[in-house]
Formats: C-alpha cells, structure tokens, sequence
C-alpha cells in the first residue's frame, strides 16, 4: 500500500486540550448541534440511508425489466416504483448529497473558518430537510405517486394518488437548499482565513459557491411551479391543464427553468470535489486554476438559459429549439476545459491511486461518457430521434450517477479519516471501485444502444428484440449494489475501530487538514493565516495554523 | 461500416433518417475519438507518473496559454459545426410540401387512432402510400403522449387542446414500429401502433376496404376482432354482465322491448342498423349514448359482427 501516506497521528493539538467534535455523542448533542461537522454528519448519515431508498426502488425497476410483461409487479407499482426511485434520488439524495453533507464539513474547514455563518440557519436547513423528507415518505406510504418525478402536467394534475403532498416535500426540501446555499455564499463572502484572497480559495469552495447562487436563484421557481400545481389540483385552478384552460407545455418551461439549472446544482459540486482530489492526489499545483474558477461560475450562469434543450419535441417553436441548441453547445466548452484541465494537472505529478484518486479517475472516465453523449442529445435532428428513449437515460445516469455520485465517493472516501478519525480498509475500497464501475459501465452502456435502436423510457412492457441489452443492464445492477454492500461493510468497520487516521493522510495543502482527525469542536486553536495557496505542491509545506504540524 | 451503423439503428426508413444517421454517425466517431484521448491521457498520466516515493516536491506547471486556448477554441469551433449540421436537418424535416397528404392523428390512454382526408378511419394502424409527403396533424384527447416512428427518426409530442404537425416521406415499404415516447399511465409502454408503407396499389386498396385483415380474415373471426379493436367491449359484454349497453350473449333472434313501447327482433337489419345509426332504436333501460360507426367499420365488419352474435348464444 505504498499509496497511502501514513505519517503517525498529528501532534496539532499541542499542550491544548480542547476535545474532538465527536467526543459529545449524547443524542440531544447531536439533534440541537449548530457545528457545521455534526450537521455535515447528519446530512450524511440521512442522504445515505436516501440513497439506499432509491436504490432498493432502482433494484426492483431493473428486475422487473429483465423480461418484458410482468415478471414481479404489475404496470401501476412499476410507473410508482420508477417514480419513487427518481424522486427520492433527485430531491432527497443528490441535490443535496455533496453541498450539504461534504460541502457542510469541509466548507468552513478549508476556509479556516470556526463554522458557518449562520449557524442556527443551518440546523433549521437540515430540520426543513428532515420535515421534507418525513413528507415523501408519508406520501409513499400512502398510496405512492406515479407520476415519474417530473410531475408532468396534465398528467400529474388529473392522475389519482398523493400527487399534492409528494410536490409539497419537493416544496419543503427546496426551502432547505434555498437556505443552506444563502448560508453558504455569506460564509465564502465573510469567513475566508486571513490572507485568502478570491484566488487563494480551494476549488472546491468555488464550486460549491457556484452551486449556492444556482440554489438561490432557481430553487423559488420550482417552489412555485409546485405550488400552482397543487393549486391546479386541490382547487381546479386552471395553469396547466388545457380542459381548465391551462397549458401543459407551461409546466415543462416552469419546471425546467429550474431543473436544468438543478441539474448544475447536481454536477458542479461533484467537480469541485474532483479539483480537490487531484492536485491533492497528484501533488502536484492544479492546472489552469482560474480557468476552473471561472469555468464553475460559467456553467452556473448558462445553465440558465439552456432549459429547452428538454423540449425540442414538445412543440415549442423551431426559432426557440436552435437558440436552446446553441447554448447547450456552447455549456460544453467550459466542462471540456475542466476535464483537459484535470488530466493535465497529473502529468509530472507523484500520483498516489488510493481509494479517493481511484474514483477520482473513474470520474474522468464516467464523465467522458456523460458528456460525450450529451453532444448527440444537444444536436437538433439526433435529439428528435434519441430524446424519451434510453439513450437520454443512460447519459444521464453517467452524468448524475456516473459523475456526481463517483465524485461523492471520491469526497467521501477522501474525507473519511477527516470526519470520523478513522481510515477503512484500502483492499476493500479498491474491490469496492472495482466493482462499481463495471457493474455501472455493464448496466448503463448498453442502455445507449437500446435508446439508439428505438427504444422508449419509462416502458414497464417491451418488444422482444430489446431482452438482451435489458438482461445485460439487470446483471449489472446486481454488480452494483454488490459493489456498494462491500462498501457499507468496510466503511461501517472502520466506525468500529479507536481513532487511528492521521491528520494529513493525503498530505494535501488546504487548511482542512491541518487540524486533529477529527477535528476539534471549533476546527481550529488558533485562526489561521494563509501561508501558501491551496495547491502550492511544488514548495514545501508551509502550516498556515501556528503550532500545526505533520 | 454499414453493418455496424445498421447494429446501432433501426432499418432507415426515409431521407431524413438517413441524414439523421449521418450526423450520428459522424459524432459518434468524433466523440469515441474524444472518448480514447481522455482515456489514454488519463490512464497513461496515472501509471506514468504514480507516487514512487513519498513527500517529493513536483513542478510548477500550472498554466499554458496556448495549450488552454487550443483546447477550449478547437471543441467550440466542433460544436458550432455540429450545431448547424443538426439545425439545418431538423428544419427540412419540418417543413412539409404543400402536396403532403395529410392525416389525422388522435392519442388517448392508451391507443393511437387515424382518420385519412377521405373520411377513412383506423385504430393502432396508420396506412402511408411510398416515396409520397405525409403530414400528420395530431392532437391528445387527454394527457401528453408522444407519437414515435423510430424507423422514420421522428417523434413529437401530442398535446391536448392544440394541433402539432409532423411530416415525412417514407422511403421503405413494410411494416414499421410507432411507440408513445411521453410518459403516459398504466399502458404507456402498450400504447404501441404500426405504420405501413404501401406502394400506390396497396393504399388505394387500403382506402376502398380498409386494413388487409379485414379482407382476409373469416366472419366470425372478424367480428370477433372487431368486438375487440372497435372498443364494443367496454360497453357490451360476451357473458351476460350488464354494461352502458346490452350484453351480447344470447341476444340473437331475442324480441327487445325498446324505450318507446315497440319492440324489435334481433335479426340482420336490426344490428346493422344499431351499429350505423344507434340512436334509433334503443332497447328500453339504457341511453341512447353509443356513436355511430359509421364510416369506421367495413361493410365486411358489420358482416362479421352479424356472424358473430349468431355464436354467442
């Protein structure tokens, strides 16, 4: 294992005696915190147990489609069982995986900052979450909705099923991301350590930056996009549905005015996370690290304007589809200069391939795939053919899934020893990857072919000549969640385990490193003071915390 | 490479699908081509230069304004290209030549139905004539469906309360698959049709009698596929069930008690005329609520349905 750096546990603490953020562990410590590590915790442990909801659903869609006709549900459980799968993914996992769970912890720590800015606001966000998702589940619970988590109107509008109280937990949990991206954008304005300029920030700071402003602005769209459709529901006012004099194509621009953009609020911390990784895994100075800065910031302003690229066959003008066209096209560059970035900060690097580096190229890969893709899907006549078939599943199952999620793994696995003092088990984690990729690659790639040769989504029935490719993509479900059991059993292992992580085990040079694994209760003795950027790999290792060192 | 572009589409069923696989094919190719640079870059990166020893200091390289500006301006010129190529394709195929012939398209949950500028009408089964503008005018009698001809590289979604067109020129007789590719309800994935591509001497056929089947098939077998496909069933059942009307089983040769006093033997004439003008005699205890069929069913339907009540006794 010549990959992990083991430097013997940190001697940060010095002659203080300040306790570890975990050393309170008495439930009400814990449920009335206001530390951004503990909040980070809870939102990991909940967009976990989230994430293993929608995966469960995920399980029974593709083992349902490895026949065609009925092979364990009937259509009704399979339309609710794809919805819920993509609902609980969508709003209760991804958006808030990386920003609240990763972004909660790490955020003041690489600004060297002692917490939030609003501290208080942040408990109340991860209650709002709490609240939101508690309503999900009663809606599931009680009935289920099936409606696919776009809420299509008129369909959404007239089908029967808690459709009202499903988009009102999609209405809370927005008030919850509204409110940690506030608080966000006023921590990376007020907080930063002395001496970090705009440009001394971690990427990863500017990446959730950028993420928050999307948040901010788009999210209050949604909320009342949601709210006319439950007005249009509970009380016949007439928005969306034609027989009330509503129209149905309205909803598709209200919904992803806020979706697409979503959609960035979903990619842009997963790459932050890899501008984190990298440099730090490659030791090396990051490549084109303004361009990065800007390119984050880019993306966050023309995800606004690329909404109908949803809707070129949903009858909106052909003048609107090529303006849409172009700018998707032109959303690309800023994520192809990202990739070119990243590989180029590799070369001449000393690149360790531990776990979090080894998702970290997985993302480049999957990445690839995703955004590759995403060409044929921006292209007129190519989308007309492709669009509602399974080839736009699989590319966004590379882009969400393939990306953001690997790049969450690549987070996790990095921040681990950091948020819990302890490393898992490398063997493990590589089988783990291993394991991962191919049975992502085996049940997404043939995905693209299905989508090519005709085949529609959210099909619970299909012609006979599509059963191949379905059974190959089942198998690789099954290698998936097999992968993501090894997972769950090393990373729970490792809880079982005293304090044994280094402080600086990927010796990275941003300063949430350069506290105790785990941290102490207010992050730091004493307020840091930037001493060198965050990936000045080629000089040596200056502390910017007086009394910390390796 | 035609067998390998064949493996990725279906059969090309028209110009604009073979233009559409052009394009296709031709990002496909630039994209792999993308895809193994990234893949080589990045695999040969990560061996080349893993961590041999630890704490080493690395280079100072961390910005290349040529290298930067290459890669950032050569994709974009690309993507410009492409974008063009795919409006350009996307336009032609939607503007349909005044000659077009043009039919009508219905969706509802959950099947597809047609109705042709001569008054013919079919269900699940659109007839075109070969080499010859088709515009479909199509329109949703409740929820958002979305008519798909995968052979023909086209689909549009099909919304309630307005009309959206699409056209194109069929170029391969046969047979050929439509889907509804907007999400739907229960029997999305069922709400399933055909487009036949006939030559000049099919079609006329087509419009005179109707879908080859009903040709061909025996009566009682027809009037069964009628009592099924014509949607009979959801009103009057085969076992004695009461439904919006009278039950088939037993009716022929009965006396009917009709709404205004008379009555009425179930013989030829009576079921013809119940299944053309149905509000005219209404048998007492139910509305005169069904549509006449009128130009929906074939003289050979009718037919059939008469041969077929005679075996459900």
């Amino acid at each position: 294992m010549a990959d992990i750096v083991a430097t013997p546990k940190s001697h940060a603490q010095g002659d203080h005696h300040d306790v570890d953020y975990l050393h309170d562990g008495s439930l009400m410590s814990w449920m009335t915190t206001v530390d951004h590590k503990k909040l980070g915790v809870m939102y990991l442990w909940s967009i976990l147990f989230m994430f293993f909801l929608g995966g469960v659903f995920a399980l029974l869609v593709r083992l349902e489609l490895i026949a065609p006709g009925r092979t364990i549900m009937d259509a009704e459980q399979y339309n609710k069982a794809f919805t819920l799968h993509g609902a609980i993914m969508v709003f209760l996992f991804i958006i808030p995986s990386i920003p609240a769970a990763l972004g909660n912890f790490a955020l003041p720590l690489m600004l060297g900052a002692k917490d939030v800015a609003f501290p208080r606001l942040n408990l109340a966000s991860f209650w709002i979450y709490v609240t939101g998702a508690l309503i999900a589940t009663t809606a599931m619970f009680t009935g289920g909705v099936d409606t696919g988590w776009t809420f299509y109107t008129p369909y959404s509008t007239t089908t029967d099923g808690p459709v009202a109280l499903m988009t009102f937990a999609a209405f809370v949990l927005g008030f919850s991301s509204i409110l940690t991206g506030v608080n966000f954008i006023a921590t990376v304005h007020k907080l930063r350590a002395p001496g970090m300029g705009w440009f001394k920030m971690p990427l990863f700071v500017w990446g959730i930056y950028s993420t928050a402003i999307i948040q901010v602005l788009a999210t209050p769209v949604l909320a009342i996009t949601l709210l006319l459709l439950i007005m249009e529901r509970a009380f016949g006012v007439g928005v969306f549905d034609p027989k009330l004099g509503g129209d149905p194509v309205l909803f598709q621009h209200f919904f992803w005015f806020y979706s697409h953009p979503a959609v960035y609020i979903m990619i842009l911390p997963g790459m932050a996370i890899i501008s984190e990784v990298v440099p730090t895994m490659s030791q090396k100075v990051f490549f084109g690290y303004k361009a990065t800065a800007f390119s984050s910031v880019a993306i966050a302003i023309v995800s606004f304007v690329v909404w109908g690229h949803h809707m070129f066959t949903s009858g909106q003008s052909q003048l609107a589809g090529a303006i849409f066209s172009f700018l998707t096209f032109l959303v690309g560059i800023p994520s192809a200069i990202k990739v070119f970035n990243w590989i180029t900060t590799m070369y001449k690097g000393s690149v360790s391939l531990a776990a979090p580096m080894l998702y970290a190229l997985m993302f480049l890969i999957l990445f690839g795939i995703g955004g590759l893709t995403g060409i044929f899907l921006g292209t007129l006549s190519v989308d007309i053919h492709l669009h509602d078939t399974y080839f736009v599943v699989a590319h966004f199952h590379y882009v969400m899934m393939g990306s953001t999620v690997i790049a969450f793994l690549a987070g996790l696995h990095y921040w681990w020893p950091k948020m819990f003092g302890r490393m898992y088990n490398e063997g493990a984690a590589r089988i783990g990857a291993i394991l991962v990729f191919v049975g992502f690659n085996t049940t997404f790639l043939p995905q693209f072919l299905l989508g090519s040769r005709g085949m529609p989504r959210r099909y619970y029935n299909y012609l006979p000549e599509f059963q191949f490719l379905h059974q190959v993509s089942t198998v690789g479900s099954w290698i998936l969640g097999l992968g993501f059991l090894i997972m769950a059993g090393y990373l729970f292992a490792s809880l079982r385990k005293p304090f044994d992580a280094p402080s600086n085990p990927w010796h990275a040079r941003t300063l949430d490193w350069q506290t105790s694994s785990p941290p102490i209760t207010h992050n730091f003795h004493e307020t840091p003071v930037l001493k060198q950027g965050p990936y000045d790999f080629f000089k040596p290792f200056e502390p910017s915390v007086e009394g910390y060192h390796e | 490479m035609n067998w390998f572009r064949e493996w990725m589409m279906p059969v090309a069923a028209s110009e604009h699908a073979i233009k559409v696989d052009d394009l296709y094919m031709f990002i496909f190719w630039l994209m792999l081509a993308f895809f193994i640079l990234i893949c080589y870059l990045t695999v040969v990166f990560a061996l080349k230069y893993r961590r041999k020893k630890e704490g080493v200091l690395t280079v100072n390289f961390s910005h290349n304004l040529a290298l930067e500006l290459a890669w950032s301006i050569i994709p974009l010129i690309l993507v410009i290209g492409i974008f063009f190529w795919g409006f350009n394709d996307y336009v032609s195929a939607f503007v349909a030549p005044n000659d077009a012939i043009e039919i009508h398209v219905t969706g509802s949950k959950w099947k597809w139905a047609f109705e042709y500028p001569d008054g013919t009408r079919s269900i699940k089964k659109l007839h075109v004539p070969i080499n010859k503008p088709v515009r479909l005018i199509m329109t949703s009698e409740d929820v958002l469906h979305a008519f798909f001809i995968p052979s023909l590289r086209i689909k549009t979604d099909v919304i309630p309360g307005r009309y959206v067109d699409m056209s194109f020129t069929a170029t391969v007789p046969g047979r050929h698959q439509v889907f509804c590719a907007e999400y739907c309800g229960k029997d999305h994935s069922d709400m399933m049709a055909e487009v036949y591509v006939d030559t000049p001497e099919q079609y006329d056929i087509f419009l005179k009698e109707g879908p080859e089947e009903l040709r061909t098939m025996p009566l009682v077998e027809l009037g069964k596929f009628t009592y099924d496909e014509a949607g009979c069933k959801s009103c009057h059942s085969l076992d004695g069930t009461e439904g919006e009307g009278p039950s088939f089983k037993g009716l022929w040769g009965r006396s009917e008690k009709l709404r205004d006093g008379s009555s009425v033997t179930v013989d030829e004439n009576y079921i013809r005329e119940s299944i053309l003008n149905p509000s005219a005699k209404v048998v007492a205890g139910y509305e005169p609520v069904m549509p006449t069929f009128q130009g929906l069913l074939r003289e050979r339907q009718i037919t059939g349905m008469i041969e077929y009540l005679k075996t459900l006794k």
